[in-house]
């Protein structure tokens, strides 16, 4: 097939697998089970072809419709990014959708969640591929509203209804920006076409006003502050969905955008600075709030947070390719994370540490795994996360002017605190003596769910070798992705005083949480430092009041007046009628007074002539 | 010829349906009616399949019929079908086929389901013929065909408050076809015609700017109350929550369109020079209705008012995209209606099925929905999440691009109507998120402990809505391709501004 089809079909083929699952009845699970999976296999092996075959970047559209002298084309756009992108899309996906089976064994709604999954696939890759802001634009937000169907899956969570709205609204309401952007954009250039786009220069003032426009929907999808608030909150979703969202959809089409549309951001120097100083903000508070948290999930989920903002910090240091770098290994070892955490909960029964402990002797894969996914995390040499992590510092650090030094110092921090949370949570799931009658005997989990996890475990420690081929370089456009020089050793250093400091505290008791130590700071760790609240009394209960009041008006004044209008033209009516429902003698008195007022007016009128 | 069966078929068969025994009626007018939507759908073959373009502003219909009607007042029946006309006669046929055909198996409380499918014919007739006709005179006439049946569809077959609300509809829109009349006198008094075209062609026929202006001021209100535009909406919402699920239905998806189509072939048709100088008023109050229907929406606790205050919010990006009066916003108008049309025609359908179910359409009552129905709690899903204007949803392209056109019209104002109507979509996604929050999620509530299965009249009605609002929004060009080239000439090759300078 020629790549011109093989282009388009990356996103149709799991869309066609939704729409079809879409329309099974709930019980057929193996037949929603084959979509699911032939689905993203299909995609999978899509992007494996495309990416052997494809040297140069190639175009595709067909013009969907046309507004006035605007046109909306479908089409791809594909380069190397693209396709490295999809490649880490269609291997998340298909392991995500192996994995459920198993995980979601006993759930009477899987036929629709499988299909919501490949819906979701779908979505993220025609976010990759699109050529066309608009269409961008569809997947962008189908990859919400399946985030939404699947964060509120589980129905024995009281509390997956809420935060499936809140991790909606929350990017909605960055996407009001991202949608004004592309519109200052298209306008801008008379076409919503990437390249158009990118080929059209704007003003300055216009420039930066598009491209803080977008950042608006890219700190959104993308979990950065101040639009974060959803994202920990997600974790109400099954696991698999939370591996989907996190590594290779979703948070990352946010970097990926900004990746794509580089030239938009870079050419002025405020983007960036904002970029910048999002990233530091967003890397360290992250990181603070992932070192209070007892539940497992809810510590990946902000160190999703932290590491999102690494990407954001290579975007605002002139370095879109080695965002991705870190975008694709990141894909790697956090999916990995969040499937082995599922392992762990499906064994224990619960998301608590607290209730965890012990577990390497019982589950030593899914240990192993998670140790490999963990060393990628803090960035332990040679896993895949050292380099993509050592490439964003070295990039900070070759940069000149304030943004790369905010980078780079919050930076380094981060590794300090991301070594320890890490430490933390190794050490309270795997190791010291387990802290719950589940956690006493656990089990490996069925070779759907284990599978997955192992072979993820690959790209996890050895992906990061790729930054020595020449090829690689080019396909994400960037130079010099290896830097084995004496800068390297600030990061290592501090790694091993995160991970030491860790595991010292832990030693002293291995029964406790070594989140004591952070003494009257922890609660507001764990509350992440309580942005929610503020965020609750700033934003939404006066949008609530607002609300109220606007139907009060609406009903009492607005539709008062209508109403009043109508009653008090009946009252109107019934007192003229009143006044005609005389009795007999006042009406006849009446009738001869009009008789003889008509007369005297005649004699008057009459005289006159 | 098939201009004139649209009409005859369902004005002859209404009389009939009337005179039949209950059930035979129904059946006679659900035929007739899917007679009716199969010759509609013949008005897109074209007499003329190439034709000449004609420079300027110019309506060319596809198909026309230009006969004298009342010689002595020189009155003309001229009808016509065009790009902008068609998607909507078409839309208009089938929401009435879909509720003849829901009317089969389920009558209201009132009973007498034949005069109920009677009274949708002769509602059709009216509809699709203000969408054909070309003679503002014939327009008039079409306009006010609608309002009685559709009065005694609330009064009979509505619920509680049905008296008032009934009243309250026709008197509100009473008021609005009293002005309309006036300005279409206005209109003929100061050009000696009435013919749409004609008057179309030459920008309203040589009136001067201040008579075009009252001429448009009085349009526009009386569209205006039809839309409904805020603030003189509110007879839709009692009129909403009052009439029975095919009045809902019926109101929403294809009444409320006579306003903005009105709007876009006669006010902004005839009177253009008008219409460029009072846009920015209208583009302010279609923002303004953006922002207070969805705010409402947010407020709202009971179900067929929350859906009837959202249409409030989605005819304000309609109207806002007429109120730009450029091609963009036009089109977007145009794309906006049909989506809505499709979309709330659904809601409505839902609504209805849920309240007969759970015997309460108050949303601190109903809960849990997908427990026990998830079929319904799904398909109540897929509606809610078009109407928030999910992109790859029929409802996506007319709010989106009802922004491009604001921001593209440039200046401090429109910038600013355009990001106050991107929040409102902001907001339209908060209140449908928070509605099926309320009606699908959680424990399941009393009221919806036992609910029964979807029957086939609901599956055969909601199937095409759903079909359409998925692929409208796949493939938008079914709906404007055709547009286009209408829209294109009806706004001076893209912009109809220039035109007050």
């Amino acid at each position: 097939m020629s790549i011109d089809t093989l282009g388009p079909l990356l996103p149709a083929v799991p869309f066609v697998a939704a729409l079809l699952g879409l329309l099974l009845p709930q019980r057929s699970r193996t037949v929603a089970a084959v979509l699911g999976i032939g689905g993203a296999a299909g995609a999978l092996l899509i992007a494996i072809d495309l990416a052997l075959r494809v040297d140069e970047p190639y175009s595709t559209s067909v013009e969907l419709v046309r507004f006035g002298n605007l046109p909306v084309m479908f089409g791809v756009l594909i380069d190397q990014p693209t396709l490295l992108v999809a490649l880490a899309v269609g291997v998340v996906a298909l392991a995500v959708q192996v994995y459920s089976v198993a995980y979601l064994a006993d759930d009477d709604r899987y036929a629709p969640y499988a299909a919501q999954v490949s819906l979701f696939t779908a979505a993220m890759l025609l976010v990759v591929v699109s050529g066309d802001l608009i269409v961008l634009l569809v997947g962008w937000e189908v990859m919400g509203i399946c985030s939404y169907l699947l964060i509120g899956h589980d129905r024995r969570l009281p509390e997956a209804p809420k935060a499936a709205v809140k991790a909606f609204i929350v990017t909605r309401v960055g996407d009001v920006g991202f949608l004004l952007g592309i519109v200052v954009l298209g306008v801008n250039a008379g076409s919503f076409q990437i390249a158009d786009v990118v080929g059209s220069p704007l003003s300055t003032t216009e420039g930066t006003v598009a491209a803080l426009l977008l950042l608006a929907g890219v700190a959104g999808k993308s979990a950065q502050f101040p639009l974060h608030t959803w994202l920990p909150d997600a974790m109400a979703g099954p696991t698999p969905i939370s591996a989907l969202i996190h590594a290779a959809t979703m948070v990352a089409a946010g970097i990926y955008v900004v990746a794509r549309l580089y030239p938009v951001f870079s050419a002025s120097p405020v983007p960036l600075a904002v970029l910048g100083v999002m990233a530091a903000i967003t890397m360290l508070l992250g990181a603070l709030a992932a070192t209070a948290q007892d539940d497992i999930k809810r510590v990946l989920a902000w160190s999703t947070v932290s590491q999102l903002a690494y990407m954001v910090g290579a975007l605002a240091v002139g370095a879109p390719g080695v965002a991705l770098f870190h975008l694709l290994t990141h894909a790697a070892f956090k999916a990995l994370l969040f499937l082995a955490a599922g392992s762990v909960i499906h064994a224990v029964g619960s998301n608590l540490m607290s209730t965890m402990g012990g577990l390497r002797r019982g589950m030593p894969v899914t240990f192993w795994s998670t140790t490999i996914g963990l060393g990628a995390l803090i960035g332990l040499p040679p896993l895949a996360g050292f380099w993509s992590k050592d490439a964003i510092l070295a990039a900070a650090s070759e940069e000149t002017g304030w943004v790369a030094v905010l980078v780079f110092v919050s930076g380094v921090v981060t590794v300090l605190v991301t070594a320890w949370y890490a430490t933390r949570l190794w050490l309270r799931t795997f190791f010291g003596e387990p802290r719950s009658d589940a956690a006493r005997h656990p089990h490996e989990p069925p070779g759907a769910m284990a599978w997955p996890v192992a072979l993820l475990a690959v790209p996890s420690a050895l992906l990061g070798f790729a930054a020595f081929s020449g090829g690689f370089e080019t396909r994400l456009g960037v130079h010099d992705l290896v830097h084995l020089d004496a800068s390297i050793l600030v990061p290592l250093v501090v790694l091993t005083v995160g991970v030491l400091a860790a595991w010292l505290v832990w030693r002293r008791d291995t029964a406790a949480d070594p989140a004591r130590v952070l003494g009257p700071l922890r609660p507001v760790f764990a509350n992440a430092f309580y942005i929610d609240n503020v965020q609750d009394a700033l934003v939404v209960q006066p949008v609530r009041a607002l609300a109220r009041s606007v139907r009060r008006v609406d009903e009492s004044i607005v539709d008062g007046a209508v109403e009043g209008t109508g009653d008090g033209t009946l009252r109107l009516g019934e007192a003229v009628a009143g006044v005609h429902r005389a009795g007999l003698s006042r009406a006849a008195t009446a009738v001869l007074a009009g008789a003889l007022l008509i007369g005297l007016a005649a004699v008057a009128l009459g005289g006159v002539q | 010829m098939i201009l004139v069966a649209v009409l005859a078929i369902p004005a002859v068969f209404a009389v009939v349906v009337a005179l039949l025994g209950d059930r035979i009626g129904r059946i006679v007018g659900t035929a007739a009616a899917t007679l009716t939507f199969l010759t509609s759908l013949l008005l897109a073959v074209r007499d003329d399949p190439d034709p000449l373009p004609v420079g300027g502003r110019a309506i060319q219909p596809w198909q026309e019929l230009n006969v004298p009607w009342v010689p002595g007042l020189d009155l003309r029946f001229h009808l016509g079908v065009d790009g902008i006309s068609y998607p909507l006669v078409v839309l208009t046929t089938l929401l009435t086929l879909l509720c003849c055909v829901y009317t089969l198996w389920m009558v209201p409380d009132a009973g007498r389901g034949r005069l109920l499918t009677a009274l949708l014919l002769v509602i059709e007739v009216g509809i699709v013929g203000t969408f054909l006709a070309l003679d503002l005179v014939l327009f008039f006439v079409f306009f006010e065909v609608v309002l009685l049946p559709m009065y005694a569809v609330i009064a009979v077959w509505g619920g509680e408050g049905r008296r008032h609300a009934a009243r309250k509809f026709v008197l509100y829109t009473l008021f609005g076809s009293v002005l309309l009349l006036v300005g279409v006198f206005t209109i003929v008094a100061a050009t000696g015609t009435a013919d749409i075209i004609r008057l179309t062609a030459t920008s309203g026929a040589g009136m001067s700017r201040t008579t075009q202006l009252v001429a448009f001021v009085l349009l526009a209100v009386a569209f205006a109350v039809k839309s409904p535009l805020w603030p003189l909406h509110t007879w839709l919402p009692d009129a909403h929550t009052e009439a029975p699920t095919v009045g809902s239905v019926i109101l929403a998806g294809v009444l409320l369109k006579m306003g903005t189509y009105g709007l876009i072939r006669v006010a902004v048709g005839v009177t253009p020079d008008g219409a460029a100088r009072v846009a920015p008023v209208l583009g302010v109050l279609a923002v303004a209705a953006i922002l207070v229907g969805s705010l409402v929406c947010l407020a709202q606790t009971a179900l067929k008012r929350l859906i009837a205050y959202s249409s409030v919010g989605h005819m304000g990006f309609v109207l806002l995209g007429i109120a730009t009066l450029s091609a963009v916003g036009i089109q977007a108008a145009l794309i906006g209606n049909i989506a809505h049309g499709l979309i709330t025609g659904l809601l409505f359908f839902l609504a209805g099925a849920i309240k007969d179910r759970a015997h309460t359409g108050d949303l601190t009552r109903l809960g849990g929905l997908r427990e026990t129905a998830p079929t319904l709690a799904g398909i109540l899903g897929f509606a809610a999440i078009a109407s928030l204007g999910l992109p790859g949803l029929a409802g996506f392209w007319g709010e989106a691009f009802a922004v491009v056109a604001s921001f593209q019209r440039g200046g401090p104002l429109w910038t600013v109507l355009a990001v106050a109507a991107a929040i409102g979509g902001a907001v339209t996604a908060a209140y449908f998120l928070r509605l099926l929050r309320k009606v699908t999620h959680g424990p399941a509530a009393p009221s919806v402990a036992s609910m029964p299965r979807l029957s086939p009249a609901e599956f055969v009605s909601w199937a095409p809505l759903i079909v359409l609002t998925l692929v409208v929004g796949l493939l938008p060009a079914l709906v404007l391709g055709m547009a286009f080239d209408p829209v294109w000439s009806l706004t001076y090759d893209g912009s109809l501004v220039w035109f007050s300078r």
